[in-house]
């Protein structure tokens, strides 16, 4: 059963430490909501699971199934389970969405999917997040609107089935339409059909949804919130404690940190 | 200097057979500048044995006729009058010259390749044409390899409405030089298409030319090179708008990997005051891929109309993107494979353009077997 486990993580960006000591695991078929205010350090916590140069980590470990997470290359994370569905998401021209995927599969699963296979699970997730046929085709996210990168995001999460997701703000700058296409893309990942209801399929899975908003949260609903403030959790609590930051805000933690 | 006047460039402003017309390189010299003249075996200076052999050999398509012929043939020199020393020194040394004609409304039904292989020590020279008839079409390759130190001038004569597509593959082996002009002289309504692909030697200069004696001429010029250590491989483009409204498009990228490799890139583009309705642009892309690679860039844009339909260039030279090669490793791709995936992509655009699928099959297979050195 898949978990991430991370320990009094300490990390810096040059000489500014950002993250102050986060403690957090999370099972499979657990969701995860961490919230907070912008500049309290969420999506320095996402990157730097994902292993990217800008930032050091100080202190701390990450073990994700018993290995150390920290210890491993950026693409060893990604092929050990480990996905970071990104805020702003790399154009990379000249390398088709088609291409991409199918390099990227071969290297998660560790050998070439059959081409038929390959071109009815792209087209299957693709009519499932309502991304028109012809993006296969054009070059990574080059010239998307901010909601095709996010879809874009959504289906490489559901084609590679990491074992534990990390979605930096995959809500930000969605329209209504957008989130709840994007938001049927996790539950399925999760596990959930379109009622809701568990079919099985998501118990090796689980997911950290970073979010500035509670709006996602509707869609997405989070078994733990965790409340981040100046570079570490100051609060945690069930759905609850989301329903108490739509109406109360940030406020409080934002003043008690400073 | 008034805009009547014939002016500003300080390059290209002379052209002559005679290689007595130009003084010898120093180095110092704008369009000399950047090549490294001691490399160059004495092509600059006069003081090259000619004893080398290059051959060329001609796979051409039915449709094209293929002579060799004397110095004194009647087609040669007639597009393209020598621009630097080197260039006339080809002039006044090649023995034999190769010349296609495409006959007036003929369509050559494959590609004609013209395969140069070069071979002993010393110096060789050459010259060919290819003179493509009115509303007549052709794709036309110059595969180069082999060793040589050599020098010659390629004229692309385009007639009325006539399409020449032409493909020039420098591979040669590491110690090789070669100092080549390839001018292109379009009429009305021609169209142009070169493509580029500079791999191998140890010095290539290459300098392709594009005229233009009537109006609707249409040229595009692409180039891809590859530098490794301790290469020089320079290209200086010239684009001369004389006439109104014709076209121009000039687009190169080149990747640099090694210590001492070097790239040169000189666009020059030049709308003179009665090529009113021009439209041209030209750019240049490098990809830096290790320290100790150095590429030169100089776009150079000469505009003396105001009615211009459009006309601009972009030149820059960077790094491999990290975060692009980030984006590609957290999806579960490996380093290398990341990194060859990008460049592959950076050239992409440009292997898109070769028309010819075997064509753009040896250079996709070259560059990647570049791209695994």
């Amino acid at each position: 059963m898949p978990t991430l486990e991370i320990r009094d993580l300490h990390v810096a960006v040059g000489d500014k430490e950002i993250l102050r000591g986060v403690d957090l695991t999370v099972r499979s078929g657990e969701t995860h909501a961490i919230m907070g205010p912008n500049g309290s350090g969420k999506s320095t916590l996402a990157y730097a699971l994902a292993g990217h140069p800008k930032y050091t980590i100080t202190s701390g470990t990450v073990l994700l199934d018993g290995e150390d997470l920290l210890e491993m290359k950026v693409d060893e994370r990604a092929r050990a389970g480990l996905f970071l569905a990104m805020q702003y998401p790399v154009e990379v021209p000249g390398v088709s969405v088609s291409n991409f995927l199918r390099s990227a599969i071969t290297a998660v699963r560790g050998e070439a999917p059959k081409l038929r296979e390959f071109a009815k699970d792209l087209k299957a997730g693709m009519d499932a997040l309502s991304i028109d046929p012809a993006f296969a085709q054009r070059n990574t996210n080059e010239g998307f609107s901010g909601g095709e990168k996010k879809r874009h995001e959504i289906l490489q999460l559901e084609l590679l089935k990491p074992k534990i997701a990390i979605l930096d703000e995959t809500d930000s700058g969605l329209d209504v339409d957008a989130l709840r296409v994007v938001s049927e893309g996790i539950n399925r990942f999760r596990g959930l059909d379109a009622s809701g209801a568990d079919t099985g399929s998501g118990v090796d899975t689980g997911v950290l949804l970073i979010t500035h908003y509670t709006r996602i949260l509707r869609y997405v609903k989070p078994d733990f919130v965790h409340v981040f403030a100046a570079g570490r959790i100051v609060e945690e609590g069930g759905p609850e404690l989301a329903e108490k930051l739509e109406n109360e805000g940030y406020e409080a933690y934002t003043k008690a940190s400073a | 200097m008034g805009l009547e006047t014939k002016p500003l460039s300080t390059l290209h402003e002379r052209s002559s057979y005679n290689v007595a017309d130009f003084d010898v390189p120093t180095g110092r010299e704008e369009e000399w500048r950047f090549t490294p003249l001691s490399r160059l075996k004495g092509l600059h200076n006069g003081t090259a044995a000619a004893s080398g052999t290059v051959d060329v050999t001609v796979d051409a398509a039915p449709e094209v006729t293929v002579e060799t012929v004397g110095r004194d043939d009647a087609r040669i020199g007639k597009a393209y009058v020598p621009a630097d020393r080197i260039s006339a020194q080809a002039y006044a040394s090649f023995e034999k010259a190769t010349v296609l004609t495409v006959p007036r409304e003929a369509v050559a039904s494959r590609p004609s390749v013209i395969t140069l292989r070069g071979s002993g020590d010393g110096a060789a020279y050459g010259h060919i044409v290819v003179k493509v008839e009115a509303m007549a079409e052709a794709v036309v390759v110059l595969d180069h390899g082999g060793s040589a130190v050599y020098a010659d001038n390629v004229e692309f004569v385009v007639g009325d409405g006539a399409t020449l597509k032409v493909v020039s593959l420098q591979d040669w082996d590491d110690d090789a030089v070669h100092v080549s002009h390839h001018h292109a002289q379009l009429a009305k309504d021609a169209t142009f298409r070169s493509f580029v692909v500079t791999l191998g030697g140890d010095v290539v200069r290459l300098s392709p030319s594009v005229s233009y004696t009537a109006p609707g001429g249409d040229a595009d010029l692409t180039g891809l090179y590859f530098v490794d250590a301790g290469q020089h491989l320079e290209h200086r483009l010239l684009v001369e708008h004389t006439v109104p409204n014709c076209r121009s498009n000039v687009t190169y990228k080149g990747a640099l990997q090694g210590e001492d490799a070097h790239a040169v890139w000189i666009g020059d583009v030049i709308i003179r005051a009665e090529a009113e309705g021009t439209d041209t642009y030209e750019l240049n892309r490098n990809l830096i891929l290790t320290d100790g690679a150095r590429a030169d860039s100089v776009p150079n844009l000469e505009i003396l109309t105001g009615e211009v339909a459009g006309a601009g260039h972009a030149s820059a030279s960077g790094r491999l993107d990290d975060e692009q090669v980030f984006y590609l490793q957290a999806r579960g791709i490996p380093f290398d494979e990341a990194r060859r995936l990008v460049i592959h992509g950076f050239f992409a655009q440009l292997l898109e353009k070769i028309e010819v699928e075997e064509i753009r099959e040896r250079v996709l297979a070259a560059v990647e077997a570049e791209l695994a050195r």
